[in-house]
């Protein structure tokens, strides 16, 4: 009898091509997910060294981070130009570089475009236990299909290009268990919000998180994919899910996924790889779901989380006198006294996207908040973007994109969008934005930025009331 | 990758945690398709400061940067990295690192040095006014005051410092195993062949 294992561990196992004598593993990568920001670099590394893409069969190619989100066709149905010619070169470069290394290529003007990590699982693309790699650190997002994903580097990227592998150090493992029922309007980001303000953003430093409990199982793909995406928040390069029917249903018949007796043999294949009774993590939380409220930061980092009920902290009150002093940066920046409630901080802009919450569940969250309400007056840009092309062409054969206008918010083309600061989507500086991505570190929506992290029924609450609110209210 | 051995010299007390590479690098800076000059954007938003330590007469060029807790987190993007050493970083000291940017440190040839707090606190202050000495292959930070802090690296990344290696001619070496493991892939998994 083999020794239990975790899912990550059978995982891990299952890909070794090599171990070196100090512990160092050559892995196999089943698949890599290219976009345009960090892979020029690595096919130039690439063409000097004379070395070609070892697996293109297993590289799927797509533009996502500089795209502007508005129209890409005129009225002829002719591509527009980028206006800005930096973005345009580095675009230019990925749609030059991927047929020339043979790679399949999604152009952004075709109907599966979308941001790499919603285009991987809406493809079948990524599947369970394979592992998937991408320059991009969001890539954790895969491990709620059950796939060990994470972010690398761009001569990592040339790396698995030229090998399909990568050399790696096991991770240590932890479980993060979320037990029991959500309340209502509690969506998966407040899950991962409340998970992240739980571990700190150094709480899964060196570890692969493995999300379990029934709180977790209850979740849709869209929600596991939410919180897998913010496994890296919490210090952890990749996060999983294990793979279960819900998995299942959902990637059969997806276009890469495998199809007829093959999809038979993978489906038994998935099932083996739930971690083991008697296997054990390096490191075990527990959180009751009964504690999870709607989330929103105050601060510059994902562990800077309250609930939507809760006032701003006041420094002292933090034991770490790092973290301390971190805080009341943290608030000098984001103008925020201590002890204000967070339900009476105004907010300017509103932005609904990017790989955390841009799927087709969180538009219609967003959307039952805002139907039948109107934008509040304070409120001068909120936006709406889909995670793909795919995911737009739903939202609108379903009218949600109608409900979203009529209430006075933009609907864009899919894209990184308003997440990043890299395309024309900013927030101005010193201002607010609700916003339903990932990070609200200092800039990381545009200079001087002011970022509030909330799922999207939060974020719509906020559009309509032009503060922070409790979404519940809404829903009474 | 040029080889690291022994780095003698300044050490910039930054001393900040969390410091992700957003505030590393903006991400404005990322749209190019080189290496290069990625450090005229590093610490942007820091160095708009005219009295920020980094362009300072005192630390500019310094080769050493000390940090606080969970250095280099968030996003994956090697230009911080780059845009570091382009500053003329070769060190970086800290309690602890994110595991991609400690991963893109090492392929770029600069050192992620992990101390105690105890031990950043002391070189933080030793740092305002007298150099600091790292010695990769003894694994030791000292300090002109018998200040001795040994650490710990991970072998197969000392190796690759200390002779500057670059890890796909080493992974080439492995092309006949890696050639076996996908013959034995394709029969145990045929499903992973993408479909379409």
């Amino acid at each position: 009898m083999t020794r239990p294992r975790t899912l990550y561990e059978k995982i891990w196992d299952a890909h070794v091509v090599e171990q070196r004598p100090d512990g160092t593993c050559l892995i196999f990568i089943d698949r890599h997910l290219v976009h345009e920001v960090t892979s020029p670099q690595a096919f130039a590394g690439l063409r000097a060294s004379g070395r070609t893409v070892r697996r293109p069969d297993l590289t799927l190619a797509v533009p996502d981070h500089n795209l502007p989100t508005t129209a890409r066709l005129d009225a002829a149905g002719n591509k527009l130009p980028i206006a800005d010619a930096e973005s345009a070169a580095q675009l230019a470069a990925l749609e030059k570089n991927a047929p020339e290394y043979g790679i399949r290529y999604i152009d952004a003007t075709a109907p599966e475009q979308g941001i790499v990590h919603v285009v991987g699982p809406e493809q079948g693309f990524s599947l369970p236990g394979t592992t998937i790699v991408c320059g991009d650190s969001h890539t954790a997002c895969h491990g709620g299909i059950g796939a060990l994903a994470f972010g690398i580097g761009t001569s990592e990227v040339e790396h698995v290009l030229a090998t399909q592998t990568l050399l790696l150090q096991p991770a240590k493992t932890m479980e993060v268990r979320v037990e029991g029922e959500v309340g209502p309007g509690i969506s998966a980001k407040d899950i991962i919000l409340h998970i992240t303000g739980t571990i700190g953003a150094a709480g899964g430093t060196g570890h692969v998180i493995e999300y379990t409990g029934s709180a977790i199982r209850a979740l849709s793909i869209e929600g596991r994919l939410t919180v897998s995406n913010m496994a890296i928040e919490g210090g952890a390069r990749a996060g999983l899910i294990a793979p279960d029917e819900v998995t299942f249903d959902y990637l059969k018949g997806r276009p890469y996924a495998p199809k007829g007796a093959d999809w038979d043999a993978a489906v038994e294949y998935w099932k083996s790889l739930a971690t083991d009774a008697g296997a054990t993590y390096d490191k075990v939380v527990v959180i009751d779901a009964a504690d999870i409220a709607p989330s929103v930061t105050w601060g510059t980092s994902p562990e800077d989380v309250v609930p939507i009920t809760g006032v701003v902290p006041d420094p002292a009150s933090f034991a770490d006198p790092s973290k301390q002093a971190a805080a009341a940066k943290s608030l000098a920046y984001m103008g925020l006294t201590p002890g204000t409630r967070m339900q009476d901080v105004p907010v300017e802009n509103i932005f609904i996207g990017s790989c955390t919450n841009s799927r087709i569940e969180d538009m219609r969250a967003a959307a039952a908040v805002i139907k039948g309400r109107k934008k509040a007056d304070n409120v001068k840009w909120a936006i709406v973007v889909p995670g793909s092309g795919l995911v737009k062409a739903q939202a609108e054969a379903e009218g949600l994109d109608r409900i979203f206008t009529d209430a006075g918010l933009e609907w864009r083309e899919p894209g990184c969008s308003a997440c990043l600061a890299m395309n024309p989507d900013k927030v101005p500086a010193g201002e607010r934005c609700a916003s339903t991505s990932n990070r609200n570190f200092v800039g990381r929506q545009g200079p001087g930025s002011r970022t509030h992290l909330v799922s999207p029924a939060m974020a719509a609450a906020a559009a309509v009331t032009g503060k922070l609110t409790d979404v519940r209210e809404l829903m009474a | 990758m040029t080889p690291l051995n022994e780095v003698d010299g300044r050490a910039i007390p930054f001393g900040l945690k969390n410091v992700d590479t957003d505030v590393i690098i903006p991400a404005h800076w990322l749209k190019g398709t080189t290496r290069e000059g990625m450090g005229r954007g590093a610490f942007e938003a820091i160095r708009k400061d005219p009295d920020n330590l980094f362009d300072s007469a005192e630390y500019k060029g310094a080769p050493i940067l000390i940090a606080g807790d969970n250095f280099g987190c968030g996003s994956s993007r090697e230009h911080a990295a780059w845009a570091l050493g382009d500053l003329g970083i070769r060190v970086v000291i800290a309690p602890s690192y994110s595991d991609i940017f400690s991963g893109n440190a090492v392929k770029n040839g600069i050192l992620p040095v992990v101390l105690p707090q105890a031990a950043i606190d002391r070189l933080m202050e030793v740092a305002l006014t007298d150099p600091v000495h790292v010695d990769l292959e003894n694994q030791t930070v000292t300090t002109m005051f018998q200040d001795r802090f040994p650490f710990e690296i991970d072998p197969f990344r000392k190796m690759c410092l200390l002779e500057g290696l670059d890890e796909i001619s080493i992974t080439e070496k492995s092309d006949a195993a890696i050639g076996d493991y996908e013959k034995k892939l394709a029969q145990d998994r045929p499903w992973l062949q993408p479909s379409l």
